[in-house]
Order: structure tokens, then sequence, then C-alpha cells
């Protein structure tokens, strides 16, 4: 099949990629731009592990096309810290045990960014029903919540 | 027992560090299976049997092959000749059978023939191609359909020595044990209950599909890269299945996206390396969600019945348990498992315990977490607490009064070390949780669980650098934060900053054989040999300072670090530090390493009380846990932080386990649930916070006192909700899961 051009912006840096109309987002990240970063956890969108935002909405990278990525502003996990600088989130999910496999960790960390981002305050119940797009099997999910509220808080006092 | 080398005391051991490969995690740049690529590498795709049962016919590939983008065709034709054996002893064969149809295709999502293709498109596409004409046979996916004698036989022969005769043949092993006078021990009891209990099939649910990367040449040399429990078993199995020898094959584990037992055998790998060989160039291979669902191991759904009787006084007088479980169309189920578990957290004058082994037309089970101890522990424990509600007794009373301890003769056999159910039990009783008041609607339910943890073989390696800093290699895949716990064992024998040690998991080439991270071993296990590894590197120290100072080695210690003179006669000499003799340690004698190889026996079994409060709504059936509490005997807890996270994890799969998670076979014997939104794992929104209580009695078996905590906290949860989810709604539930129609069938037909 005919492949399309497309060029796109992922961490604040331009790439451009040719890709077959079928392949999704994030076939195109990891295949074709080398961010493996995001995985695929489903490919149907149930489990988050792909989660990246798009011109700064929260989307499942498998569920979108490559095509589509055309002039958009894309962040993934691989962008979240400040060269060799953490984001508070990365720490404390390193600092709580918030991963044990950690194969969820990127879509985590980028949903939860995202949710602080919109909400900088968010009770455990609203953590937990942002996050619940985010399958984590080895973690019950306990630390990872401690983990994303103590940085919210955190936040909250150093802004 | 003597524990004379048994330290209590620790620097490192008990702290929380961060775990070293963190930064990876966090950042996106830690390698998993599905992130490896090399020159000139092919994508593999698999074809899958559509039919729970068929004959393969004829397979025609022609039309794939003459493909552009088709690289190599493979089926079973292209793997070695492995002989079949009955029951477990051909578990090659079984492997083979599974990874790709011989004759019949026996499950739906059965392998039957792979492509490599030039993209991981062309490769699906040709799929399309490939024709098999199957003829579709009778097929069976419950267990007891399996061993009614009118049901489909999966495979003749398949049963080994020890099924009774006259059973049918899908019944492929069988176990007994017991012991005491069962007839007398149920005159003695003022209440009897007997009841049957169901639980269905649920999957480990891994949130890393199976992935590899493989090399293989004509030669008989291969490089395989691969999410696994365990390289030394796929680096065996591909090598039986592909017909090569075992060490020609190198075998390098990925960072492992979760397994909980379903990663502890090979499916895509020797598919990947059979493609390799035909088409000559390294072929990756990465499963579909709906492949691990519908051709990867889940764990057997269960068929129970038991009895017990209970004297007013809470004692148990008598204990019986059958136990089938269908593991798949192949042998191994773990009915065995099952019976030994079922009874073990309990002093029993009389019991007895049956499991079977039986064969249905379902992927071949795989571990899944103690597997089959949850299963026999939710039947068992919803008996006792339905006698405890009905004698007015308080369910951890009896539970203390009826607990097994030191010197107890196990239900399974053997007698039991030091164990630390008792301590779990105390502090169930003693925790706020289990004395707070409950609200209208709301549920308690406790069970104890049991599990046997595992030693097996284990190799590590330990190499000092010039520096002062230590590399030690390690043949068990990381899966929860083991590299931590390595490197805080090492540091306490070593006497090094925790930062100063780098943990790696050595490849198959560079390390001994080492068993698969399953069994809650590997803190036991590795942990062992790394600290066995650090002592020995410490010996070869403390003579490298015995030679400096030129006094004998036995007048030389090692503390804090350091090496010291001990003893009268050593002289006066400063302690000198590991990087002061590591420094010259070439010119005073060469490399100083550390090794140690063995197969620990120790283990040291372990006990867990959980305790959770559950609501039902009686609108919609729908229950939620309120609040849940993990108490487990730790032995001794390495890293306490990961030791909680074990506790929490199991207590949550548990959750999913007893409320939600169920494989859903419709009448043809196909899966109606292969994606995660049909069949759906406890998500954030769904659990409450998981209070845990880490009891440590120690392992008389491991230096330190480790006991393996891995496994346990999966057992309770399935009973504990049931008992609570009873308690609340006022039916007793024995079937899992325990899903809003479930839950509305049952309050309705109890009135």
């Amino acid at each position: 099949m005919k492949k399309f051009h497309v060029t796109t912006t992922v961490n604040g840096d331009a790439v451009e990629y040719l890709c077959d109309p079928r392949e999704t987002l994030l076939d195109c990240l990891r295949d074709k731009l080398n961010l493996t970063g995001a995985k695929e956890g489903c490919g149907t969108g149930d489990c988050g592990a792909c989660s990246v935002t798009v011109d700064g909405r929260l989307v499942c990278s498998c569920l979108m096309l490559g095509v589509e990525a055309e002039g958009k502003q894309i962040e993934t996990v691989e962008g979240i810290a400040d060269g060799d600088i953490l984001h508070p989130l990365q720490k404390k999910m390193i600092e709580y045990a918030a991963l044990q496999c950690g194969i969820c960790t990127p879509g985590i960390l980028v949903a939860a960014k995202s949710l602080l981002e919109k909400n900088p305050n968010p009770t455990e119940e609203e953590t937990r029903y942002w996050l619940a797009g985010n399958l984590c099997r080895c973690t019950g999910y306990d630390k990872i919540i401690r983990a994303v509220m103590d940085t919210a808080a955190e936040m909250r006092e150093a802004s | 027992m003597a524990l004379d080398d048994r330290k209590s005391d620790f620097t490192f051991v008990g702290t929380r560090p961060n775990r070293p490969d963190g930064l990876d995690k966090v950042t996106g740049r830690a390698k998993f299976g599905a992130d490896a690529y090399a020159p000139g590498m092919l994508h593999g795709a698999i074809l899958r049997s559509p039919h729970a049962h068929a004959r393969i016919v004829k397979i025609d590939a022609s039309k794939a092959e003459a493909h552009k983008d088709v690289k190599a065709v493979v089926t079973r034709a292209d793997f070695a000749d492995v002989p079949f054996k009955p029951g477990l002893e051909g578990e090659f064969y079984n492997v083979l059978e599974n990874v790709m149809a011989g004759e019949k295709a026996l499950y739906d999502g059965h392998a039957v023939a792979a492509v490599a293709a030039t993209s991981a498109l062309a490769a699906r596409d040709a799929l399309k191609l490939i024709e098999v004409e199957y003829e579709v046979l009778p097929h069976v996916t419950d267990v007891d359909k399996a061993m009614a004698p009118d049901a489909p036989v999966i495979r003749e022969g398949a049963a080994d020595y020890s099924v009774p005769e006259g059973m049918h043949p899908n019944v492929v092993r069988y176990h007994e044990s017991g012991h005491g006078d069962l007839e007398a021990g149920f005159a003695e009891a003022d209440l009897i209950i007997e009841d049957s209990f169901v639980t269905e099939a649920t999957h480990q649910g891994y949130i890393e599909p199976h992935a590899c990367l493989a090399i293989l040449g004509n030669d008989g040399k291969g490089e395989l890269w691969c999410t696994t429990q365990g390289h030394w078993i796929a680096q065996k199995t591909c090598a039986a299945l592909l017909g090569i020898e075992t060490s020609q094959l190198r075998v390098t584990a990925s960072e492992i996206g979760g397994g909980f037992g379903g990663k502890t055998t090979v499916f895509i790998e020797p598919v990947a390396l059979a493609l390799s060989r035909k088409a000559n160039r390294p072929v990756k291979l990465v499963m579909t969600r709906s492949e691990v669902f519908r051709a990867t191991g889940p764990t057997s759904s269960a068929s129970m019945d038991v009895k017990i009787g209970m004297k007013k006084d809470g004692t148990i007088s008598a204990a019986q348990g059958i136990f089938r479980l269908q593991g798949g169309a192949f042998p191994g189920a773990p009915g065995d498992m099952t019976a030994m578990c079922a009874f073990a957290p309990y002093n029993l004058t009389n019991v007895k315990q049956i499991g079977y082994d039986v064969m249905a037309n379902r992927p071949k089970q795989a571990a899944y977490r103690a597997p089959g101890a949850p299963m026999g522990a939710f039947a068992v424990e919803s008996v006792i607490d339905e006698l405890c509600n009905k004698l007015g007794l308080d369910p951890v009373e009896v539970r203390l009064k009826n607990a097994a301890h030191e010197g107890t003769k196990a239900s399974y056999g053997p007698t039991y070390e030091r164990i630390g159910l008792v301590e779990t039990l105390e502090a169930a009783k003693a925790h706020p949780h289990y004395s707070a008041p409950l609200k209208p609607g709301q549920g308690r339910g406790i069970s104890c669980g049991f599990w046997f943890n595992h030693g097996g073989e284990t190799s590590v390696s330990l190499a000092l650098s010039e520096d002062g800093s230590a590399q030690v290699m390690v043949g068990t895949p990381d899966i929860g934060g083991s590299r931590a716990s390595m490197a805080l064992m090492a540091a306490e024998v070593l006497g090094i900053p925790y930062e100063n040690i780098r943990v790696t998991i050595a490849d198959t080439a560079t390390l001994g054989y080492n068993d698969v991270s399953h069994g809650s071993r590997v803190t036991y296990a590795s942990g062992l040999a790394t600290i066995k590894a650090a002592r020995h590197a410490v010996e070869k120290l403390c003579e490298r300072a015995a030679a400096k100072w030129g006094i004998p080695v036995d007048a030389v210690k090692w503390e804090n670090g350091c090496a010291v003179p001990s003893g009268p006669n050593a002289g006066d000499f400063d302690p000198m530090p590991l990087a002061d003799i590591t420094a010259d340690m070439g010119r005073t004698g060469g490399p100083i390493s550390g090794h140690f190889e063995a197969t620990p026996e120790g283990a040291g079994v372990s006990f867990g009380t959980h305790i959770v409060d559950a609501e039902v709504d009686p609108e919609t059936g729908k229950t939620s846990v309120t609040r849940y509490t993990v108490i487990q005997d730790a032995g001794k807890a390495i890293h306490p932080t990961y030791v909680e996270g074990q506790y929490q994890g199991g207590a949550a799969q548990g959750i999913g386990w007893a409320l939600n998670e169920e494989y859903i076979y419709g009448e043809d014997g196909r899966l109606q649930n292969s994606i995660f939104l049909d069949y759906r794992i406890p998500v954030a929104s769904d659990l409450p916070m998981i209070d845990t209580v880490i009891v440590e009695v120690p392992n008389p078996g491991h230096p330190f006192g480790v006991r393996g905590v891995g496994e346990t906290g999966i057992v309770p949860p399935l009973a504990a909700i049931a008992n609570a989810v009873s308690n609340a709604a006022g039916v007793r539930m024995k079937r899992l899961p325990m899903s809003p129609p479930r839950i509305l069938a049952a309050l309705k037909d109890n009135g």
C-alpha cells in the first residue's frame, strides 16, 4: 500500500516519517522514530500503556493513526524529564516504589502529568478515576495513587 | 535448629533505597521484550485455529510462500521430532505440541502455521494466504464434562501411572494424601458442612504481551532476546524443540513487563527461531493481546467438593477435599498443589485430599502466582466460615485454635519447622481493621492462605572492581525490584554502600544455570546465593589483608567493609577498607570474585491472613471492596516497600479473580472475551488502598531469615472476599467470579 509522508513534532523536535495508512501513531513512534517508551499492551485502547498527549490532550496512541499526527504537537514519556532533571512525578514514582515491572509506568506518568496540569489538587477519587484507563497488574495501584497525590501536594507547595 | 550463621542485626537490609533501574523505568529507556530491533529484521505472525478441536487435514502455504514480502513459512514439520511421553514426563513434547499444532488443533487459538515477512503488516496479511483444511471434532471446555464418560478424548495415552483404572482418558494425573481416620473424625464433629465450589479460569494479565527477537543460523548457533521469567528454561526448551545444542543458543532476558507465572515457559520463541532459521534473517515476533488471552497459559478452572467437621469449641475434627482442575489440552493442571495446599494452614488429626489433573479443549495452563492454591483455599475457607457462622464462633479465634505451628504434621505430609501463621492471626486479631464497625450492607471476611515457596537451581557471580565497587550477576529476571534486594544483601555482607553495587541479570552465556523467577524464590534463592558469593569474595579479601600484614588468615575478620585483625596474636593494624585491597589486587594475586551455585532446599513455607470488608448493592449486584488488610510472614523483609508491593499486588489480583475475571467460552468452544475491555482486570477506581502488615518470623533456611513473599498474597483473597460478600449478602457464594449477575441470582434464589 502507498505510504504517506507525515511531518509532526514530538517532544519539541520536528520529525518526519513515511507510514502505511493502517499503522497507528504508536507504531510510528516506536518503529519509525525509535521512541519505544510508549508500550503496546492491548492495541484496543483499554490499557493505557501507550498514552501520549496530542496537542495537550491525553490519548491512547494505539487508537490514533500515524497519518493523523500531521502538524500536531506530541508529547511522550521520553519528553517528561527536563534534560537530566526528572519531573517530580518521575522522582516520586521511584521513591514510592510505585512500579514493580515498570511496563505501565510510561503511560501512568503521561496520564498523571496530564491530570496535574488540569487539576493540581485532585482528590484520591479523582486521581483513581483519571488513572482508571491505565492498567497496572503489579501494584494494586496503592503506591501509584500515593505517589501522584504526594507529587501534587509538593508541586502546589513549590508554586 | 542451629541458627549460628543467621544474622539478625542489619545495616542495609530492611532499608528502603530507590531501585537501581528506577531511572530507566520512569524515562522510557528500559528495554522490554518488544523494544529490540536488529539489522535486516523480519516480522513474524502466527496463524491460529478458529476451532476448539479439529483434525488438521491439510495446510497449503504455497500462496503465502510465493508472495514477494514473505521470506519464510513454518509449520510443525520445521521443528524437531520430540518423543511423546505420558503426563509431565514428556513436557518438551507437550510444549512443542502447544507452540505449533501437530495432527490436531486442540483449542481456539492453537498455532498451526507462522510466517516471516518484511513488515508486521505484511506478515499479518500473509496469514490470510495460508489455506488450512480442518475436520472439526467434538470439543469440551468444562472440567466436570471433560471427566464424564461420553466426553471427547483430547489425547489417548496422556495419563501417567498415578491415575486409577477406569477414569476417562482426559484425567491425566491423580493425587491423594492425608492422614488419620476420617470416619472417626467426622463422628466426633458437632456440625458437618459439605459443599461444592467452582472457580473459572483467569489470566495472569501481565500488561506486556509476549515478545521476542530471534536469530538462528543453519550452523545451529542462535541468539534469542525475549521477555521471560527464566531464560535458561527458554534456552533448554527452544534448543530441544529446534533440535540444536543448548549451549549454542544464547538467551538474553529483556526487562519483563509482568509474568506472575505466565512467562515461565515458551510460546512464540521457538516459532521465531524456526522462522529465522528458514529465512536466514532475524525475526521479531510480538503477540497481540488477543493472542495472549487465547494462546498463552491462563490458570486452571476448578470444581471442588469440601467436607469439614467441627466441634462446638471450634476444633476441626475431620476435613476432606476433592479438587478437579482443568488445565487445557495438556497435562499439568495443578490439582496436586490445590489438594496439598488446601488444608495446609491447619493442625488436623484427620484429613484427606484428592486432586485431579484434567484435560479440556482450552489453552495449556501456566503457573499463576501460587498455582492451584487460591481455588482450594476458596472452598475450604468458605466452609470454615460457614461453620463459624452456624456455631456462633469468631473466625479468627477458630483459625487460631486450629492453626499449624512448628512441629505440626502438615496435611500434605511433612512436619513444619518454624512458621508464622499464628503470628499473622494474632496480628489480625489486634489490627484495628478487625474491630472496626461495619456499616449496613457491609460484610467482613477472613481467610488464611499457604504456599510452599521454592528453592531451585541457582548461580550467582560477584566481581570486585579496583575502585572498590562490586558487580553482581544473577540469573533470575527482575520482575518486581529484585535487583534492589540483591544489592542490599551484597552490601550487607561486603560492608560497602548499596549505591556502589550494580546488579545485572546475566544472559545464559555468562552464568551457570538458573531456575525461573517463580515459586517466590528470587529473594530467597538468588539472595542466598548472592550472600554466599559475597562471603566467598570476603574470604579472599581477608586472605589478601592477611598476606599484607604478614599474619595468618584466621587472624583476620571482616567488619563494616574492612579487614581487621582479630584475636590476641593478630597484631595491631588499622582496619583495611575493601577499596584498599582491591586497588592493587592485580599484583597481590589477581582479580577478586565470589561465586555460588546450589539448589537451596530451605525455602521455608509461608502463611498469610487477610481481612476484607465488602459492600454489596442489592439493586445491581455490584460489590465494592471498602477496606482490605494483608498480613503475611516475610521471614525477613529485605526491602520492605517492595514486600508491601507484593502483598498489595497479590490482593489486587485476588480481588479481580473473586469479583470479575473469567474466561468465557461459547457453545462453539471459542473464547468470547479475549481483550481487556471484556476481560476486565481491576482498575484504579475499583480498589481501595490496601493496608499491609509485614510479620517477620525468620526462615531457618536462609542466612538472613528470608521467606519468599510473591505468591502467598493471592491465596487468601478469593475466600476472604467470598466470605465478606456472603456475610454482606446473607447468602453463601460458591462460584467465582462473584459478578453482579451471579450475586443477583444468588439473592433471588435466597428469596
